[in-house]
């Protein structure tokens, strides 16, 4: 009975991983393969993307023309599930309220997490990611190189389907023969984005996201991510079958009924399910990890959202896996007299060095893509093609003012009609209306192009998080505050997105929609706007600075490892999910040996 | 400026921006209807009023179409704004009980009000009783806040909020999708991405 409650819920585990998304799904699926007896334990509900997901639902059928509203803030249609910036019953405290202190946390309380909802996008970090502080003296190095996470990207690639294509640019690593998906062709916006940012001398590429372009290896792939382990194989290959293949259509940000892009709800648990080894409940929001008398972890406690009563399971090794400042929360609040500024806490960096993304966007309107043809555009759902970020030379020598880069999301073309479309135009139609405007709105159409930043932000003093002295959430568990500041080296390079993407838009023949924001402080979005949050648990090579080490195992206490994106040393501009997942299955790899020689 | 003297300049340069509550001077008031909830039945197809009390009047409704079929009436691609249900759509839209809908409410029904004010101003009858000349006329004069004269521009925002709401809704609709030919949601077995002949004629190959 794979998912339990009270009455089947066994007494002990091997293994407890406290959350369900790609570093919890990813531990999971990697210790239940392998035979580990594992309970996940997820603070929202069950929820079941094959019956739930919207997925050719057009926005006449929602409510207000599914637009955001602050029940669903990318809205109606967004997988979320009680979830957003504020989820009703658990606050969050912020040391400031002005836009350049803020910091916004997003969760969703579901199975799944948030990678029902992401954006897909999956890159690897390059060779400089994990030594930054070596290349520039600023932040941390990672314990590991990219050497040691390399194969690990290649087995997340393979298991859960990742397009993109091998370019052989600087920190942009290659992934090895046959990880990658075929990218899918790209747009009429995107080929000419392409040729004018070429002229500016920007590499425009393949992007890569988890999407089936094609259907996975299942001949081939299950061998190569279990070697000699036949049950494995078996379990995998069957799943593999019943993933389809994109069809081209529905956003993925409602989720995949049919399980054509990556979610830990359609890819990660099914086989983790099949193999018999996992348990899972829903509705069960951890507060604290126990410690036994031994000094190790002795399991966890968790508060049933249901019946509201606390309950306690115990395991041979805790993950959490809860996200990057739910994990800190748990942590924080598990105090002892053997750690009375909470556990693992001997460093004094648990929630130190949260970092986001460095998020800014412009958009343009472009005369060349006005009144083309028909055309379907839905494509593979965006990002055909990105530009990584190009400038390391020039960066390296101290030319351009900041010491990191940013990759740019770009789109465009004839998405599906709805709430904004024919809106806020104005400035292109000086405010047509009647016959005129349905003129205008059908010459528009499609000719709108954006452009987002996404830059590496460098961990600071004072960006974190601590347990507030008096918030307490609905079940009484005391509630975060968050701490925020930017340095001029991310003011500087989001001024320096606003430049560039000006500049496309006018090598385009376009025109900028309002004035680029030269002004970094005004030109970044707020901490956690971009939903990377990482960092709050460290991980390092010396026990002193850092709160694990390089398996994501505290220093602290033996059979506790902390899976998610707080272990983040420093963070890339690539998307963190990717990584995350990687990090988790080396973590996952590591426990079960550990495990079989009986030092866990 | 004394008062007397404000509203002399008020009349005679336009009708004065009413000051309204969010509840309207007729309208219900909204305030106590609940959302959906952060979980909703994303499957099931809503009709407005079904999750909160739709509030307009029926006097509001009659200006409420007529004025988004100024912004999208009829032609030879498509049907008019309140042919395909722009009119139920701002009904439930400026009812809802979310902050940036309550916003829209006391911009909606200020510029109704002061449309029929600006109306009366002009020819003696309501907005809804003019001709369409004198409608036109009115809607000439705030449909770009850039251009507007002075005190004319909070009457200019009203415009605009309800040409967006007007375009989103109506482009939200099948009618909509087929007057801009999107062709998109629906499952293909392949994508080939554009025609060859098309990124030639763009110089893209």
């Amino acid at each position: 009975m794979p998912f339990v409650s009270d009455g089947t819920q066994r007494s002990a585990y091997d293994v407890v991983v406290v959350g369900s998304g790609a570093a919890g799904g990813q531990s999971a699926y990697t210790l239940c393969m392998d035979g580990a007896k594992v309970l996940m334990l997820e603070a929202g509900r069950k929820y079941v993307p094959e019956t739930e997901t919207p997925m050719f639902q057009t926005p006449d059928s929602a409510p207000l023309g599914a637009v955001g509203t602050p029940e669903k803030p990318f809205g109606f249609y967004d997988a979320t599930v009680d979830g957003g910036w504020q989820v009703p019953g658990e606050p969050y405290a912020r040391a400031s309220e002005e836009d350049v202190g803020r910091f916004e946390w997003w969760r969703a309380r579901m199975l799944g997490g948030r990678t029902n909802h992401w954006g897909r996008i999956s890159l690897r970090n390059g060779p400089y990611d994990f030594k930054p502080h070596s290349r520039d003296g600023l932040g941390f190095d990672w314990p590991i190189g990219y050497k040691d996470i390399a194969p690990y990207y290649d087995k997340v690639e393979l298991l859960i389907g990742v397009y993109g294509s091998n370019e052989g640019l600087e920190n942009t690593p290659d992934s090895s023969p046959g990880c990658l998906l075929p990218p899918p062709k790209p747009l009429v916006s995107d080929l000419l984005v392409a040729q004018r940012a070429k002229r500016l001398g920007l590499p425009v590429i393949p992007g890569h996201r988890a999407v089936l372009t094609q259907p996975l290896d299942f001949a081939r792939s299950p061998a190569r991510l279990h070697p000699g382990n036949v049950t494995a194989q078996r379990i995998l290959a069957a799943d593999m079958r019943n993933r389809s293949a994109c069809v081209w259509a529905t956003p993925c940000g409602r989720g995949c009924a049919i399980r054509a892009n990556y979610q830990s709800t359609t890819v990660h648990l099914p086989p983790a399910l099949a193999s018999g080894n996992l348990d899972i409940r829903t509705d069960a929001m951890v507060y604290e990890v126990t410690l036994g008398r031994d000094g190790r972890a002795s399991g966890v406690s968790f508060v049933d959202r249901i019946t509201g009563k606390q309950r306690h399971v115990t395991a041979r090794v805790v993950i959490l896996a809860a996200s990057a400042c739910e994990s800190v929360r748990i942590l924080l609040n598990s105090r002892s007299a053997q750690f009375p500024h909470g556990l693992a806490n001997s460093s004094g960096k648990v929630g130190r060095y949260l970092m986001d993304t460095v998020g800014s966007g412009l958009s343009g309107q472009v005369p060349l893509l006005e009144s083309l043809p028909p055309l379907n555009e839905d494509a593979a759902g965006g990002h055909q093609l990105y530009v990584p970020w190009w400038l390391y030379r020039e960066q390296h020598a101290g030319k351009l003012g900041f010491a990191r880069g940013y990759h740019i999301e770009f789109g465009g073309g004839r998405q599906m009609p709805g709430h904004g479309t024919g809106a806020g135009t104005e400035w292109l139609t000086g405010g047509s209306f009647g016959a005129q405007f349905k003129q205008d709105v059908r010459r528009y159409y499609g000719s709108f192009i954006y452009f987002d930043g996404r830059g590496e932000m460098i961990p600071n003093e004072q960006s974190f998080c601590e347990i507030d002295a008096s918030l307490k959430d609905k079940w009484g568990i005391p509630a975060l505050r968050f701490h925020w500041g930017w340095s001029e080296h991310e003011r500087r390079q989001a001024a320096h997105m606003q430049k560039t993407f000006a500049a496309i838009i006018e090598a385009m023949g376009g025109r900028t929609h309002g004035a680029p924001q030269t002004d970094g402080a005004r030109a970044i979005a707020p901490g956690g706007s971009i939903i990377h949050e990482v960092g709050g648990a460290i991980m390092g090579a010396d026990p002193r600075t850092s709160v694990t080490n390089q398996w994501c195992q505290t220093w602290d206490v033996n059979n506790l490892f902390v899976a998610d994106g707080a272990v983040f040393a420093s963070n890339a501009d690539k998307n963190p999910t990717l990584t995350i997942m990687a990090l988790a299955w080396r973590a996952a790899d590591h426990i079960l040996e550990r495990m079989r020689r009986k030092e866990l | 400026m004394d008062r007397r003297m404000t509203i002399k300049w008020v009349l005679a340069a336009g009708a004065a921006w009413p000051l309204v509550k969010a509840g309207g001077a007729r309208a219900a008031s909204p305030s106590s209807a609940r959302g959906y909830g952060a979980d909703p039945d994303l499957l099931k197809t809503y009709r407005p009023g079904e999750l909160w009390p739709l509030t307009l009047t029926t006097q509001q409704r009659r200006l409420a179409g007529i004025l988004a079929d100024i912004i999208i009436p009829a032609d030879e691609h498509s049907p008019s704004a309140s042919a395909v249900g722009v009119v139920e759509f701002i009904d439930e839209w400026v009812s809802a009980p979310y902050p940036a809908h309550r916003r829209d409410r006391t911009t909606v029904v200020a510029g109704f009000a002061w449309l029929d004010a600006e109306a009366v101003r002009r020819s003696g009858r309501e907005f809804a009783d003019l001709d369409a000349t004198d409608r036109h006329g009115i809607c000439a004069a705030i449909c770009d806040e850039s251009s507007a004269a002075a005190e004319l521009r909070a009457a200019a925002r009203f415009f605009s909020t309800y040409r967006d709401l007007t375009a989103g809704a109506f482009y939200s609709t099948r009618a909509g999708r087929k007057d801009l030919k999107y062709i998109g949601n629906v499952p293909l077995a392949r994508f080939d991405g554009p025609p060859p002949a098309l990124l030639k004629s763009l110089g893209l190959q």
